[in-house]
């Protein structure tokens, strides 16, 4: 997998220059899996598509969704992207304070994001609107508990991964973790920002 | 404490399935034991269980898919045993309950089960080698890819004596498959083997996919790739693409079964149609996940024994990347009597006859290959031609049955067996055995017996004509599938042809078998020395016989097409000079248990989770977790490979020559 760089790199086609530094092969791996990961959310989504309306005679999302709470989520996931950043730049420059600075506050959010959706699900539950209610809530607690799902793992790689700096220090090993971490943190907006759209705005 | 699971699940009153456990018990106990008393477990441990090497683990999938052959055929010929004697008012020796678990079974371990991994075996064994690369992207991945569907495998057989399997046909459509029609074990044990083979599946995918577009040797631009690469490219490409849709599909069935969840039942709001679609447009791109790396099989079989580059490499290669964009464009047409309107129908019904025109340019640039060419008839060459004449029957009636009208009356008749069986067999398993045949040298350093090869050539043949073209007209006929006894006597004469079809088929399966003991009997004899036995054209023939763990001590300049053929001609001499000299330091991946441990953790709680044994869940759960971080604090995985290793390899050739 080294890839012995050709003298003549400038000169040859990028197609040619043989085997890619392992840097780029892990981060190229892990972008398949985030899209191959968005394609089961896609298929979430249209479920979702197709079911939304089917309440069953139970409640629907216009009834059930409290906006100024979804808003909050969305501000503590897209700010923890961005001190996500951070911390992917305290990596770079081996800054220790930094990192642990930018990985505290992205757990941290992150951890505000799940309990507040902890909070929604079981307030959902107990008001009677379980996702064995309808067809409707099936589709809407699976699209977006599958996220706070994602969401929960990355938390848990997250807290991995700041215990690996710990006791591996910067290594090109570590490196190459956090930049996938990093990736699906932002995946995970996207994600996010497709369900605000298409499941809380689009509920009215 | 053991939720579902009793003494009572043990199937005592049917004998089939419990003399059939018997004799597989009996045949993986002495093969362990012989394991054992011969000292062969560190071997096979440190060299197969652990290995990382992309051939290996290749080996190992086209193995597991051989050995899965024999059961889905053993399915496959109950079946016409039993329709060949339930006519009229005989009911045949199936009931119709456990004739429907065969027919689900054996649709669900030939696509599965050996379809599946045989493709993808010869995708790890060869792709890394015509790419001039020393292993796949992600060596420890593929170990757990690899083993992931060996759990699928185990799971799938396991029902066969504890409790039962699915009565739902091979794609279990909702309401069927709910709990409230099928409260048993059956579509528990379908889903979880599936979901677990289908994560080995797609991070197979993934690996290939970075394989081919980042490791390529220098100077492999993507118009020198060989044509196998390509189709596996698409191929695996389609696979990171359409299986996280069955992934997602089957998890919203499983919430139905296991949560309360209303997806796809008849009440609470549910669509069981959204099943049916979601499920095909995985299926649709499935169908050209197998059939691609076929393709690029025949393309490079048949150029090595034309004597010919291939006949329009750009065309070929358009054509491959116009099937991988069509193929999700076609999924309805497996319903067309769903009941979508006439422009609906019309749209998929054209879009799946627009799928003939590549296909039809590769059949052209096959038979362009050939022509003035020095064909050589060996057994590769042999599948390749009895391919060609019997796909084009196989994608004739598949245009025929893209008419939606025509659909509506040959819509789950036996015509669409006799269809898709023509193109399943006379495509990818035709291929497989070609690619079997061709690339066994390079794998094993011998060549197989040519004479018992082309006996099972014919066998195959024959064997297929004889059993699928009676049932096209037992199809235009009236006869549905998955049908357990009929009452018209006069479809029992094309019902008999059938299973004597099938006959031919396992005496070809079984010369298969003897193939492989009487060439290892003389494998003295059959030696490969040279390491290109056929002749070849591109860089797996480079290599030796079978190739070292590294494949290339140094990475091969490529120029063009073509890669091993141009050297050849530059000459050999000089080629193998240079891979003794320039050989510089390297690293190779150490062998990893993570894949075994895995998958072995993968299959408890699958098998917990079946019989609601949550307890016992709740370990698998956190062993396959606890593993996967034992692989997470590994920092020495790589070894290094010098000079002196390689040179001891090379010598060690020598002395054996």
């Amino acid at each position: 997998m080294s890839g012995g760089l050709n003298p003549t790199v400038g000169k040859t086609p990028l197609s040619e220059r043989g085997p890619a530094p392992v840097r780029t092969v892990v981060g190229f791996g892990f972008w398949l899996f985030l899209l191959s990961d968005i394609v089961m959310f896609a298929v979430f989504f249209a479920a979702y598509a197709v079911l939304s309306s089917s309440t069953a005679g139970g409640p629907s999302g216009r009834e059930l969704f409290d906006h100024d709470r979804v808003l909050l989520e969305t501000c503590c996931l897209l700010l923890s992207s961005f001190t996500c950043g951070l911390m992917l730049i305290g990596s770079k420059r081996e800054s220790r304070r930094l990192f642990y600075l930018g990985a505290l506050a992205t757990l941290a959010l992150g951890l505000g994001f799940v309990m507040i959706e902890g909070i929604e699900f079981s307030e959902m539950i107990a008001d009677g609107a379980a996702p064995t209610r309808s067809a409707f809530l099936s589709a809407f607690f699976t699209l977006v508990g599958a996220h706070g799902l994602h969401v929960t793992v990355g938390l848990a790689w997250l807290m991995l991964m700041a215990t690996q700096v710990e006791a591996m220090g910067f290594t090109s090993m570590v490196q190459r973790r956090l930049l996938c971490f990093s990736l699906f943190w932002h995946a995970l907006d996207i994600v996010w920002i497709g369900v605000f759209t298409i499941v809380y705005l689009g509920a009215g | 404490m053991l939720g579902r699971l009793s003494w009572d699940s043990i199937p005592w009153s049917e004998p089939i399935p419990l003399i059939t456990a018997a004799v597989v018990g009996m045949v993986i106990g002495a093969v362990l034991l012989l394991v054992l008393v011969k000292g062969w477990m560190p071997y096979l441990w440190r060299d197969w269980i652990t290995s990382t090497d992309h051939k290996r683990i290749g080996i190992l999938y086209c193995g597991l898919a051989l050995v899965m052959l024999v059961r889905g055929f053993a399915d496959a010929i109950m079946m016409r045993a039993q329709l060949a004697l339930a006519s009229g008012g005989a009911q045949g020796y199936l009931p119709p309950d456990h004739y429907n678990q065969i027919f689900s079974a054996h649709g669900t371990i030939m696509i599965f089960f050996v379809a599946m991994p045989f493709v993808v075996g010869l995708m790890n064994f060869v792709v890394p080698l015509q790419l001039g690369a020393r292993d796949v992207a992600f060596p420890v991945l593929n170990a757990v890819s690899f083993w992931l569907t060996a759990a699928g495998v185990l799971l799938i057989n396991a029902s066969l004596v504890i409790g039962e399997f699915a009565r739902t046909g091979w794609l279990a459509y909702p309401p069927l498959s709910e709990t409230q029609f099928s409260p048993g074990v059956g579509v528990d044990y379908y889903l979880w083997s599936l979901q677990i083979s289908g994560v080995g599946t797609l991070l197979s995918g993934i690996n290939l996919v970075t394989t081919i577009l980042k490791l390529r040797a220098p100077g492999m631009s993507y118009s020198r790739m060989p044509v196998f690469c390509w189709t596996a490219l698409a191929s695996n490409l389609l696979i990171v693409a359409a299986f996280p849709v069955l992934t997602a599909t089957f998890t919203m069935l499983l919430l139905d079964r296991y949560c309360g969840f209303h997806f796809f039942t008849t009440d609470g709001g549910g669509n069981a149609m959204m099943y049916i679609n979601l499920i095909w447009i995985w299926g649709h791109p499935e169908v050209y996940i197998l059939i691609l790396p076929a393709f690029g099989v025949f393309s490079e079989v048949i150029a090595t024994f034309s004597g010919k580059p291939l006949f329009g490499y750009r065309s070929m290669v358009a054509a491959t990347m116009a099937i991988c964009v069509l193929s999700f464009m076609v999924w309805l047409h497996h319903f067309f009597t769903m009941g979508a309107n006439a422009d609906v129908n019309g749209f998929f019904g054209v879009m799946t006859m627009i799928i003939a025109v590549p296909t039809g340019v590769k059949v052209f640039n096959w038979l362009f290959t050939m022509y003035g060419g020095t064909v050589r008839f060996t057994v590769p060459m042999l599948w390749s031609i009895g391919f060609i004449v019997t796909f084009v029957l196989g994608g004739a009636t598949g245009v025929l049955l893209a008419i939606p009208p025509v659909d509506f009356v040959l819509h789950n008749s036996l015509f669409l067996i006799a269809h898709f069986h023509n193109t399943a067999i006379g495509g990818v398993l035709f291929g497989l055995m070609a690619g079997y045949t061709y690339w066994f040298p390079k794998a094993f350093g011998f060549r197989l017996h040519e004479g018992l090869g082309k006996a099972v050539f014919w066998c195959w043949l024959i064997g297929f004509y004889l059993a699928f073209m009676p049932l096209y007209a037992l199809g235009l006929m009236g006869a549905t599938r998955r049908m357990q006894h009929y009452d018209d006597a006069s479809w029992q004469p094309l019902m008999f042809a059938a299973f004597l079809g099938a006959m031919m088929i396992l005496v070809g399966i079984v010369l298969t078998a003897v193939q492989l003991y009487v060439s290892i009997r003389q494998r003295a004899q059959r030696r490969d020395l040279t390491g290109d036995p056929w002749g070849g054209r591109t860089l797996e023939w480079s290599t030796p016989s079978p190739p070292p763990a590294w494949n290339f001590a140094v990475p091969p300049q490529v120029s063009g097409l073509d890669a091993y053929w141009r050297m050849k001609k530059r000459s050999r001499e000089e080629v193998s000079m240079t891979s003794m000299t320039e050989a510089r330091p390297f690293h190779m991946p150490k062998p990893n248990d993570t894949g075994f441990f895995l998958a072995f953790f993968a299959v408890v709680t699958g098998f917990s989770l079946i019989w609601h044994i949550w307890w016992l869940v709740g370990c698998g759960v956190i062993a396959c977790v606890s593993v996967g971080l034992r692989q997470a604090w590994r920092t020495e995985t790589e070894v290094e490979i010098g000079p002196d290793v390689v040179a001891a390899f090379q010598a060690g050739r020598e002395v054996s020559a």
